[in-house]
């Protein structure tokens, strides 16, 4: 699964979280291949010897077991320098990365994504469901070619806003805002599936000056407005972490407030696989939860221009959008007035009052046969961006879906991940 | 082999249904069972929901299959590790010699008292937290609880199994009365002290699946260098389970810590008048919690000198820990080890025949253990930059079993007299007003994603699920 990865000089490195780890012996215990040994201090990983097929995962107790850094393969951490950790070493940034010569294409890929995701690790190597083990690192055969880091972190261009608005109801925990940037007359052209680092102002408790935040573009091609230079973000305003402890997100925050007429400093775009495709026919089926809608709002717009303009001949859409309430779904109200011939929509809502809890993968599941269907052609794209948590179930639905059609899933979704057919983006 | 067959009516790797005698006898059992978990499992939780883990196979792809379970249906059942037909006994008079695949009679006796000593405590812990579930920090900790239960519940059903299958009518009146027992009740206890104490909050949890579980994992090791051999495998299993409950205890303390100081830092005070105030749990009574837990557990292993300890060992019957990886003679009857006692007001350190100190070796072993936690939590103190440590006692305090039993050991090893025990025992153990605050603190939160504000939200959910997830689906 490393391959693209390894051939670079890189690997993804296997860890455990020295602060996690309850030292209890079941990995040691479970290993196959003895990968795992301990002094009194830690449990660690044997670069050289982890096989990565996963079998300790599962039956750590903690979760510590489940870390993994992108490395040089120089630079792998040693068992001597990770038996004297207290905490894990941070990823290696892009910069680091650079530095050790890993050039900007690789450091694309396996560099930390979105504002939540930059503080957790990347999934699993070998779990079976693992997104890493079925998503594309290609485009789709018909991508329009996108640009990629025209703007760095050291040379970010500037953007003006243009608009700030809030797209879940208020009066709601949720507060998601679709923000549009204009560029000027600054290059900076965006596909659907791409994002962009917005760099906020100011510098954090150690007096560094913040990292940028990466957002998926919500508009599509040709601007938030056609023909104008702009983009729009959808972005949730982050006032607890991961584990649910009070906290401000700096980023999104930031951007949340934004003014029309702020200036705000912008580096990407980013990313090179996680992009529609454009050939007559070609099917779409998106699977979203929450802000993981703005590639999904930015393909389906631009699909919607095409056919409005006469331009585009037939291909199915279908998205299965999953959110806590009708309220906190961003741009429920626009989707809901697009023609039903145009784009199947599929809502759960999984804390409405009164009513049973539905998560994506239970619609996934009610639709099997008509999603089969779309499985079982080659000209078939499948998106998936949200939330991590729904990764494995959104997987395990599709395996059952294709396997309720008849369709053997290993076999498919290495077809679909070869073809630039299969893409998550979870964080 | 190692697939589980859940066809039966009681899930097994072991070939149930090719031995009739015996899953009648268990299918007999099984329903008073079922009726000892509707009285005595966790209080009015039955129809509740629990994203649990449950064993399909014993390997490691099969044993955490999550899903939500309410806990009256869950698949209790019976797992052994699959087994080495070539294991030979590695330690006492019969090293060398094959392992046993059935009871050999001179040691029928021996046998089932360890099996029953060892099935006892399982079902005794689920009594102790059967209110718990009522005053649970948040989602998550409440899942957590109920996965201790029910795995403590198929920690019975191991024992229970060895006692049907290897000790005929004998063991089925054992496996009876592990229905019978009940912990603390004055009439029918159960066989172990700390096992009778009550476990009235969540700090008292979170300490006994650190201290008391971790005594399990000690046990379980030991046995599972066992010449016998369906013991040897059936607790190995049994450890891959157990390490979760270690889990849920380490990290619980932990965040009981990480909070107090957040909030320490908070208020800038260490003062624990102020700090209850603010509603967390002050330091000192972490550290008073910790003293108790840590001298009631360490009473588990015995006697410090035991002839039966001896004879355990040298009939192959139970090992130390980590037996096979030593490089004595495994025999030690040449071997001496150091016990203390007290001797003319001081404590002085005996050597005796290792033999016949085989608890203490292995009560040292888990101390050692133990403290490699509590230093882990100290790093919690020290990253938020404040000057408290916590420390284990020394091992002569508060001993109610073996030669230093009612001795007056202060925390440091110090010998005091009665006068000096009485005026500072509330330094040193929990007093009843540091129970009714703790207490004090004990509110139900079940919100996803919601804590009690005297805990901190763990690092990462459970099954790599966010820690907001919905662990608990309430009826």
């Amino acid at each position: 699964m490393d391959a693209p990865v390894a051939a670079t000089g890189t690997i993804r490195q296997h860890l455990i979280d020295p602060e996690i780890c309850i030292r209890c012996n079941t990995c040691e215990a479970t290993c196959p291949v003895g990968a795992i040994t301990h002094d009194d201090r830690n449990y660690v990983v044997h670069v050289d010897k982890c096989s990565k097929e996963g079998a300790c995962i599962a039956p750590c107790p903690t979760g510590a077991i489940d870390n993994w850094r992108i490395v040089p393969a120089a630079q792998a951490y040693t068992v001597e320098q990770q038996l004297a950790w207290d905490v894990l070493p941070p990823e290696l940034s892009h910069d680091q990365l650079a530095a050790a010569g890993v050039p900007e294409a690789v450091i694309d890929l396996v560099a930390p994504a979105a504002e939540p995701a930059a503080a957790t690790s990347p999934a699993a190597g070998a779990v079976p469901l693992d997104a890493a083990h079925f998503s594309s690192l290609l485009p789709p055969w018909s991508a329009a070619h996108a640009y990629t880091n025209l703007y760095g972190p050291k040379a970010p261009t500037t953007a003006t806003v243009t608009g700030n608005f809030r797209v879940t109801d208020a009066g709601f925990e949720n507060d998601t805002h679709h923000v549009v940037l204009d560029f000027g007359t600054m290059p900076f052209p965006v596909l659907e599936g791409q994002s962009v680092g917005i760099v906020p102002p100011g510098t954090d408790a150690a007096g560094r000056p913040h990292r940028a935040r990466q957002y998926s573009v919500a508009s599509p091609r040709n601007g938030e407005r056609p023909g104008y230079n702009n983009v729009s973000l959808t972005v949730k305003r982050v006032t607890a972490d991961h584990t649910g402890q009070a906290v401000r997100g700096v980023c999104s925050n930031y951007v949340c407030d934004l003014k029309v007429g702020d200036r705000v400093q912008v580096i990407g775009p980013f990313g090179s696989s996680f992009l529609m495709p454009n050939h007559p026919r070609s099917n779409i089926v998106m699977i979203c939860t929450g802000t993981g809608s703005a590639p999904m709002r930015a393909m389906t717009e631009w699909r919607r221009r095409l056919r409005q303009g006469g331009k585009f001949e037939g291909g199915k859409l279908m998205l299965f959008f999953g959110a806590r309430t009708r309220e906190e779904l961003p741009y429920f109200g626009p989707l809901m007035s697009l023609p039903k011939d145009f784009i199947d929509i599929n809502l759960a809502f999984s804390r409405t009052a009164g009513q049973p809890k539905r998560y994506v993968q239970d619609l996934m599941r009610e639709r099997a046969t008509d999603l089969a269907e779309l499985l079982r052609q080659p000209d078939t794209f499948v998106y998936v961006c949200g939330l991590r948590a729904m990764e494995e179930g959104v997987l395990l639905a599709l395996r059952d879906a294709a396997t309720s059609g008849g369709l053997a899933w290993e076999p498919l979704a290495a077809a679909m991940r070869a073809e630039g057919r299969l893409h998550l983006e979870t964080y | 082999m190692s697939t589980i067959d859940y066809s039966d009516k009681i899930p097994n790797n072991v070939n149930l249904s090719q031995d009739r005698a015996l899953q009648r006898a268990l299918e007999h059992w099984q329903p008073n069972y079922l009726a000892w978990w509707r009285d005595m499992g966790p209080e009015g939780s039955q129809d509740f929901d629990v994203y649990l883990r449950t064993a399909v196979s014993v390997d490691p792809q099969g044993w955490a299959q999550f899903g939500y379970v309410k806990m009256p249906d869950y698949r209790w059942g019976i797992f052994l590790n699959p087994g080495d037909a070539d294991r030979r006994i590695h330690f006492g008079d019969h090293l060398g010699e094959p392992a046993w695949q059935d009871v050999p009679g001179e040691h029928r006796a021996n046998l089932r008292r360890i099996i029953v000593t060892q099935g006892d405590t399982e079902p005794a812990s689920v009594e102790q937290q059967r209110h718990l579930g009522l005053t649970a920090p948040s989602q998550y900790d409440l899942r957590n609880l109920f996965q201790v239960n029910v795995e403590e519940g198929r920690h019975l059903w191991a024992m229970v199994y060895l006692l049907h299958r290897y000790f005929g009518r004998d063991g089925r009146e054992e496996a009876e009365a592990l229905l019978e027992r009940r912990s603390g009740d004055r009439d029918n206890p159960r066989i172990l002290g700390a096992f009778n104490e009550k476990t009235p909050d969540w700090l008292s949890f979170f300490m006994f699946t650190y201290f008391t579980d971790r005594d399990g994992k000690f046990q379980l090791c030991a046995l599972a260098e066992s010449g016998f051999d369906p013991l040897a495998r059936t607790t190995k299993f049994m450890l891959t389970e157990e390490a979760h409950h270690m889990f849920v205890g380490e990290s619980g303390v932990s965040r009981v810590i990480q909070r107090t100081c957040e909030v320490m830092k908070q208020l800038g005070t260490d003062d624990p008048a102020k700090l209850r105030a603010a509603g967390v749990v002050d330091l000192p009574t972490i550290q008073r919690y910790l003293n108790f837990h840590f001298s009631v557990t360490i009473d588990l292993f015995g006697a410090d000198q035991s002839s039966n300890a001896a004879i355990f060992y040298s009939s192959g019957l139970k090992g130390r820990f980590e037996e096979g990886k030593r490089g004595d003679d495994h025999l030690l009857k040449q071997d001496t080890y150091k016990v203390l006692e007290l001797d003319g007001g001081r404590l002085v350190e005996k050597e005796v025949p290792m033999l016949n100190a085989l608890n203490e070796v292995l009560r040292d072993d888990y101390i050692k253990d133990s403290v490699g936690g509590v230093n882990r939590w100290n790093k919690v103190i020290e990253k938020a930059g404040l000057p408290f440590r916590l420390s284990v006692p020394h091992k002569a305090f508060h001993r109610r079993i073996g030669a230093l039993a009612g001795t007056r050991i202060a925390p440091d090893g110090r010998v005091v007299g009665d006068a000096e025990w009485n005026a500072r025992v509330h330094e040193w153990l929990p007093s009843d007003e540091d129970r009714a605050f703790v207490a004090s603190l004990m509110g139900r939160v079940v919100e996803p994603g919601r804590f009690a504000n005297w805990i901190a939200p763990p690092a990462t959910g459970i099954n790599r699920q966010p820690v907001d997830f919905e662990y608990v689906r309430f009826a």
